[in-house]
């Protein structure tokens, strides 16, 4: 980061302005003076809002919660890149220092097929949500777990789980990617559940499932290109893309011999 | 006067909740699709309980105002989860965190509920572990623990430094697979507005839809409220920017008790303040102080000098000084005073001389960067996208900051509030941690309340419940309330005054901050009750107040806060109405004229081992104070030590 820049700085931000689902946005113009370089980018967002308020117009909306890249609410696309200028963060863990002085600074919402706008920069991502519902657990009823330490799990395949555990669920990846594909995103919850001994029983189903719902959502294929890992907060890798692929061409061929269990009269 | 009966079973303190499970009453399995359930909250113990109740098979509808049910504030817990399982073979038992919390509570806890929560703490991991939670582990593939704040064993576990989050994502695929399945109602984006209470007992909600701004009514056969603590009513909080107290704020407004509301939690260890532009704080994990040394000069004229330059014998590393047995490891409460107390000697550091040390170079000579960069890493990350500075290389800087709030609405041992049918889980409720939690047990709580405990409980209430017995939406009360949250939206937008909502908001938590927050004095908290109300006033007052841009029947983010801090000015009075006539020091409540010569916390239990239970009476007349006494009968109350 640049030391020797300046304790204040003053930008112009164009950002998209769109009142309601299938309305028309546009770019607007927004002067953004004296900021504070140790300020985030949502605070300076905070702060022309105000002045919007002020002048009885309305604030941009945008889309934050928790403000320490956890959460996965916080979704902009920051001159043409999902959570700004910065790999390995959220937008709203990037910082004012990170832009000049004078600098003009374009605002979008994330642009994917799936995931329509709600109002200027907030986008309804409940696409997830379902990906998620049609197989994104290990079934588990409270009360029926046996012994935490009965089934060890090697060190690395937990680790392994945990890396792509990380994902929060942002959309960055979808909204990075030319074909706004989500396989990095079902490629982190696949392989977290997939690689922990607890998940095997549902491995194919699960992987099956939530492959044909991601496809039935509107989301694009995958062409390897892996902008998709270059614009997660987590830096999930897109390795996970790979061992999604395996599992499902696994579990295809082995649902395409599977005898189906034969049902019993009622 | 509120009837408080806390329904605690008789009977030795082992056998209560074995027991009381198999005395509560049962619902026919046949049944229980006839009843519905409003969860409000989906974090760990919204999300849980949600998923439980379903699959036991009760009707759920689940209330979030985020945009899906994996981004309540639970996610952004680092540290971890307490469980006894005493896997490292280091004397923990059932007893001994039980114990423990209630020490660290500083005993103005109950002790049944308690014990409770630590005997069900092991079944947590289980459930977890079964989920595909995905803990840290050993070598040898078993589950790894570590000490954490204040505990002298270690029976913390973990998940890097996302423990929370991994939490979340399990309880949430759980209330996944539930929604999936049509077991569970989601209703994301929506807020709850007003609790109906019907013929004295709790019977549905009025929830706004954030999007399109519709206001719907939603009957049901029992309300659990877990939308977490209320911390943001000091603006400034480690807190997401959307947590609020909107849910209980307005079910005490139908007569539930708001318990021990001055009972909030300073964390000692986060990055402090840079401006007033400033929208949230940033914890860093209190595992840090597992090994960074906490420390500031000696001398005042030595704080604006570089940390580096200052020489070891300059160095005063307060804690290890004034308590030497627990050291940087001290219990949260205690460190954020002693960090106050330096800092008024005109020995913090940075620019804004609040700020202390927390020091990592005797780590790193032991283990070597590598060493502490594999256990902190992602927290040495956070720390330099925030402050542009490299901690293995010059000292973090760290001030507290408001964490977590013990206090919330009252609730019997059945977790229901004196409003029959209405719940309260988590955060939201008061019952676990006394004056002061200890760290990584606010996890251990949520989940506990929403897997182990509220799956039992509720059956009891419904089980009293004809089925099919609750009140359609068109009942007068739902009516009433309905009307009562569009006309407090327009009085909102009507107020057109002359400043936007962030500028009472930080108004009110800087008069909470100076007058509410470490430390606590008569004539401040006198002041605060003063400038509290003309600051509310001023809020409401047309053309002066409040400026509300835009619409309600569209979605409006200055209108979603405008109600949050609406209800923020009159919970903080509430607040310091309850600091003023708690005339002791107990845990995170320090009132300076109740202290030993050395500057500790001095109890009184003679007066105050008791629940404060404050009751609604109106907008224009004083909340009543109940009291539900705190009998002590296992554990000797005794002046809390860490030296």
């Amino acid at each position: 980061m640049n030391e020797t820049s300046p304790k204040f700085r003053s930008v112009t931000l164009r950002v998209w302005r769109q009142p309601g689902p299938g309305a028309a946005g546009r770019f607007v113009e927004y002067k953004a003076a004296n900021l504070n370089r140790d300020m985030s980018f949502l605070e300076m967002l905070d702060v022309v809002n105000d002045g919007l308020a002020m002048k009885g117009e309305e604030p941009i909306a945008f889309a934050h919660d928790c403000r320490e890249g956890i959460c996965g609410t916080c979704s902009l696309v920051i001159d043409g890149k999902p959570h700004g200028p910065h790999r390995g963060v959220a937008s709203c863990q990037t910082y004012m220092r990170s832009f000049e002085d004078g600098a003009v600074i374009t605002v979008e919402p994330y642009r994917v097929r799936a995931f329509p706008v709600v109002k200027d920069l907030i986008t309804d991502r409940s696409a997830f949500d379902r990906i998620q519902q049609a197989g994104g657990f290990i079934t588990a009823r409270t009360g029926s777990a046996p012994e935490a330490n009965a089934v060890p799990v090697a060190k690395d395949d937990a680790e392994l789980a945990m890396d792509a555990a990380q994902c929060i669920g942002c959309g960055a990846c979808a909204a990075a990617c030319k074909n706004a594909s989500a396989m990095l995103f079902v490629a982190a919850k696949v392989s977290h559940l997939g690689l922990l001994p607890q998940g095997q029983a549902e491995r194919d189903r699960r992987v099956l499932a939530m492959v044909e719902t991601m496809d039935g959502l509107g989301f694009g294929g995958c062409t390897n290109q892996y902008e998709c890992s270059a614009a997660c907060p987590k830096l999930i890798s897109h390795d996970f893309i790979a061992r999604l692929n395996r599992d499902y061409l696994g579990a295809s061929i082995r649902s395409s011999f599977r005898q189906e269990p034969q049902k019993s009269e009622e | 006067m509120a009837q408080l009966d806390s329904r605690i079973p008789s009977g030795p303190l082992a056998d209560k909740w074995r027991r009381h499970k198999t005395e509560m009453r049962l619902v026919n399995p046949a049944n229980k699709r006839k009843y519905e359930v409003i969860v409000v909250g989906a974090g760990l113990a919204g999300a849980s309980a949600s998923a439980s109740l379903a699959e036991m098979g009760y009707k759920v509808s689940n209330f979030v105002f985020h945009d899906s049910p994996r981004r309540a504030h639970s996610i952004a817990a680092q540290g971890g989860i307490n469980a006894a399982k005493n896997y490292q073979n280091d004397g923990d038992s059932v007893y001994r965190l039980f114990y423990d919390t209630i020490k660290g509570g500083d005993y103005r806890s109950r002790e049944a509920n308690v014990h409770r929560l630590a005997e069900v703490s092991a079944n947590i991991i289980d459930q977890c572990v079964a989920q595909g939670v995905p803990f840290a582990r050993e070598y040898g593939g078993l589950l790894a623990n570590r000490s954490f704040g204040g505990a002298q064993v270690s029976r913390t576990f973990y998940a890097r430094g996302q423990t929370g989050q991994q939490l979340l994502l399990g309880a949430y695929s759980a209330l996944s697979r539930a929604a999936g399945a049509g077991q569970v109602q989601l209703h994301t984006q929506s807020e709850m507005l007003d609790l109906v209470v019907v013929d004295g007992q709790a019977k549905g909600i009025v929830a706004r839809n954030l999007v399109t701004g519709a206001i719907s009514r939603h009957s049901a056969d029992a309300v659990v409220l877990a939308t977490g603590g209320y911390g943001n009513v000091f603006n400034l909080s480690t807190y997401a920017r959307g947590s609020n107290a909107t849910a209980i704020w307005r079910a005490y407004k139908r007569g539930a008790c708001f318990a021990n509301p001055c009972f909030t939690q300073i964390h000692p260890t986060c990055i402090p303040v840079t401006g007033d532009y400033q929208s949230k704080l940033t914890l860093m994990s209190e595992s840090l102080r597992n090994d960074g040394r906490i420390w500031v000069p000696k001398r005042s004229e030595d704080r604006g000098l570089p940390a580096g330059s200052i020489a070891e014998d300059a160095r005063d590393y307060y804690l290890e000084r004034m308590y030497p047995a627990f050291g940087n490891l001290c219990p949260r409460d205690v460190a954020s005073r002693a960090a106050k107390r330096v800092c008024d000697e005109g020995r913090g550091v940075g620019e804004s001389g609040l700020g202390v040390y927390l020091d990592f170079s005797e780590a790193i000579g032991r283990l070597g960067e590598a060493g502490v960069r594999e256990r902190y890493g992602n927290l040495f990350d956070i720390y330099r996208e925030i402050t542009d500075e490299n901690a293995y290389k010059t000292p973090m800087r760290i001030f507290p900051a408001v964490h977590y709030t013990m206090g919330g609405l009252w609730v019997d041992y059945n977790l229901m509030s004196n409003v029959p049918g209405l719940f309260v889980l988590g955060e939201a409720n008061f019952s676990d941690h006394g004056a002061n939690r200890l760290g990584a047990s606010a996890l251990m709580q949520g989940l506990a309340d929403g897997y182990f405990v509220i799956p039992y409980t509720i059956s009891d209430y419904l089980a009293g419940q004809k089925p099919g017995s609750r009140p359609r939406v068109d009942a007068p009360e739902f009516a009433r309330a309905a009307e009562f949250v569009a006309g407090r939206t327009d009085r909102l937008l009507a107020v057109n005054g002359a400043a936007p909502v962030s500028h009472f908001h930080k108004r009110l938590g800087a008069i909470l901050w100076t007058h509410c927050g470490m430390a606590r004095t008569r004539a401040g908290l006198e002041q605060a009750l003063r400038e509290i109300p003309a600051l509310r006033e001023e809020y409401w007052t047309p053309g002066k107040g409040v400026k509300v841009p835009g619409s309600a029947a569209t979605l409006n983010q200055s209108l979603e806060q405008a109600g949050r801090v609406a209800d923020f000015l009159e919970l903080g009075e509430l607040l310091c109405r309850d600091a003023l006539a708690r005339e002791e020091s107990c845990g995170g409540h320090f009132r300076e004229e109740h202290q030993y010569p050395d500057g500790e916390c001095r109890r009184d239990d003679a007066n105050f081992a008791h629940v404060a239970a404050w009751e609604y009476q109106g907008d224009d007349r004083a909340p009543l104070r109940n009291t539900e006494p705190l009998n002590y009968e296992f554990v000797k109350m005794s002046v809390r030590n860490y030296k």
